[in-house]
C-alpha cells in the first residue's frame, strides 16, 4: 500500500496519460477502421485494394515497429514534427483501426444481401445505404469483436512507455530509479488495468441487450 | 418543331438478353408496359420471370438489349441510377425491411434521405400509407415483432411512400403463410385499381385473373404468350402453357 501511497501523483498521472491515450485512439481508430471497411467493400476497385494493403501492412507489423517508425524514420520526412503523446496516438491509431476495418467488415458480410438490394431500390446511393442501412446493422453485429478490440487497445497503450511516453506501462521505470518496490507497483498497476476494464465490459452488455430487440 | 411524342411506355425492354455465366436466362426479351396497366407474369419457376422484374431497376444488370422506363434508358451505376430507381416501387419476396429501424422509420427512410421531403410532411403521408395498408398501429414495432402478411404490407407502404411512377412485384406472397397471402394481395388489387403501373411476378391465379390487365406466360427465358387473363387460362395458344396451367388448376 505504501507504494501506492507515496508515489499516488504518479500514478494519477501515469493512468491519466494512459486514458488519454486511450480515448483519443479509440475515437480515431473506430473512425478510420469503419472508413476502411467502407473503402474494401466500395465497389470501387481502386479503394478496395488501397485499404486491403493498408490493412494487410498494419495488421502484420508488431506495434512496437510501427512506433519506431514514428519515433525514428518518420521525423526524418521533416512533414510535422510530433510530441512523444501525440506520436504514440498516431501509431495505436493506425495500427488498431486495421483491426477495426475487419471486425466492421465481418459485420457487414453478416446484413442479409436482401438489405442493400432494398435500399438500392429506393434509390439510396452507395454511401447512403452504407450509412443508414448496413453500418447500423454491422455494428449491431460486431459489438463484442469490438470491444475486444478496445480492451487490446488499452493493454497496447503500454507500448508507449519504450518511447518516452510516461503513461501506465512507465510506472515501473519511475519506481525502480526512486528505488520503491518495483513488484508492488506491477501489482497495483495491474489491479488498476483490469479496472479500467470494467466499464467497457459493461458497456459492451448494456449495447448487446438494448440492440438484442431488433434483430 | 417535332409534333409531341405521345405518352412513352412506363416500361420498354427491347432485345434484351442476360446471361448468368453460360446460362441463357433471358431471351431477347420484347416487352413494353403502357403507363396505368397491371401485368402479370407468370411461369415455371426457373423461367426468368423474377429476373426479368429485377433488370427493370437494374438490380440485375443485362448483357444486351434495351430497357426504358417512362422514355428514359437505365442508366450505370451511380446517382443517375439511384435517381431512376426512386421512381420504381420494389417489393421483395423475403420482405426486406430494414431490420433496425421501426415500421414508421422503414417507411420515412427513403422520403427524407433520397427526396429530401421536410419530416412532418413525410410522417404525415407515412402514416396515411400505413392506415391504408392497415397496419397503421404497428408503425412503432419492429419488422421481426409483425407477422409476414403485415411484413410485406409495411414493406409495399415502403414502396409507396417514394410516390413512385411503377410498381414492381417479385413474387410478393410466395414467403407467406397461406392464411396471410390474401391481406397482401388485397391491397395489391387497390393498387391496381387506383391505376397504378404494375408488374408482378407471381403464382396467385386469382388475383390474375382478378386484377391483370395482361399476363405475360414466361418459359425458358422467353415470353412464350401474351394475352388477356380470360385468354391465357380460358384458351392458352402454347403448349408450355396448357401444361403448366394443367398442372395447377387441377388441384
Amino acid at each position: 500500500m505504501s507504494v501506492l501511497t507515496n508515489f499516488s501523483s504518479l500514478f494519477l498521472s501515469a493512468f491519466g496519460t494512459t486514458l488519454k491515450l486511450f480515448a483519443f485512439s479509440a475515437v480515431g481508430s473506430l473512425i478510420l477502421g469503419t472508413f476502411l471497411a467502407m473503402l474494401r467493400v466500395s465497389p470501387v476497385p481502386v479503394f478496395r485494394a488501397a485499404a486491403t494493403t493498408y490493412v494487410g501492412m498494419l495488421r502484420n507489423t508488431p506495434l512496437t515497429l510501427v512506433f519506431f517508425f514514428f519515433t525514428f524514420a518518420y521525423p526524418l520526412l521533416k512533414i510535422l514534427k510530433l510530441d512523444p503523446d501525440p506520436t504514440a496516438i498516431v501509431a495505436l491509431t493506425l495500427y488498431t483501426s486495421a483491426f477495426v476495418c475487419e471486425v466492421v467488415r465481418s459485420g457487414i458480410n453478416t446484413v442479409p444481401v436482401g438489405q442493400a438490394e432494398a435500399s438500392r431500390a429506393l434509390g439510396l446511393t452507395f454511401s447512403q445505404m452504407l450509412a443508414s442501412v448496413v453500418l447500423p446493422q454491422a455494428l449491431r453485429a460486431v459489438v463484442p469483436p469490438l470491444v475486444s478490440t478496445m480492451i487490446a487497445l488499452l493493454k497496447n497503450t503500454t507500448v508507449a512507455a519504450g518511447f518516452s511516453v510516461q503513461d501506465a506501462g512507465s510506472i515501473s521505470y519511475s519506481l525502480s530509479e526512486a528505488g520503491a518496490d518495483t513488484l508492488v507497483g506491477l501489482g497495483w498497476v495491474a489491479f488498476f488495468f483490469v479496472l479500467l476494464v470494467i466499464p467497457l465490459t459493461l458497456l459492451q452488455r448494456s449495447l448487446e441487450k438494448r440492440w438484442s430487440v431488433a434483430r | 418543331m417535332t409534333a409531341p411524342n405521345p405518352a412513352p411506355p412506363m416500361i420498354k425492354m427491347a432485345g434484351v438478353d442476360k446471361f448468368f455465366g453460360p446460362l441463357h436466362v433471358l431471351k431477347n426479351v420484347n416487352l413494353e408496359v403502357p403507363k396505368g396497366q397491371v401485368v402479370v407474369v407468370l411461369g415455371p419457376s426457373g423461367s426468368g420471370k423474377s429476373t426479368l422484374c429485377r433488370t427493370i431497376n437494374r438490380l440485375e444488370p443485362i448483357n444486351s438489349g434495351t430497357i426504358e422506363v417512362d422514355g428514359q434508358p437505365l442508366p450505370a451505376e451511380g446517382k443517375e441510377l439511384a435517381r431512376l430507381r426512386a421512381d420504381v416501387g420494389m417489393v421483395f419476396q423475403s420482405f426486406n425491411l430494414f431490420a433496425h429501424k421501426s415500421i414508421v422509420d422503414n417507411v420515412l427512410l427513403a422520403p427524407t434521405k433520397v427526396r429530401k421531403v421536410p419530416s412532418n410532411e413525410a410522417l404525415e403521408h407515412a402514416t396515411e400509407l400505413l392506415e391504408r395498408v392497415g397496419i397503421a398501429n404497428q408503425a412503432e414495432k419492429f419488422p421481426a415483432q409483425l407477422s409476414g402478411g403485415q411484413q410485406q404490407r409495411a414493406a409495399i407502404a415502403r414502396a409507396l411512400a417514394m410516390r413512385p411512377k411503377v410498381m414492381l412485384f417479385d413474387e410478393p406472397t410466395s414467403a407467406l403463410d397461406p392464411e396471410m397471402v390474401q391481406e397482401v394481395l388485397d391491397v395489391m388489387t387497390t393498387l391496381a385499381k387506383e391505376g397504378m403501373t404494375m408488374l408482378v411476378v407471381t403464382h396467385e391465379m386469382g388475383f390474375a385473373r382478378k386484377a391483370a390487365d395482361r399476363v405475360i406466360f414466361m418459359a425458358d427465358g422467353e415470353i412464350v404468350e401474351d394475352s388477356t387473363p380470360t385468354e391465357f387460362f380460358s384458351a392458352p395458344k402454347s403448349n408450355r402453357a396448357k401444361d403448366f396451367l394443367g398442372k395447377i388448376l387441377t388441384h
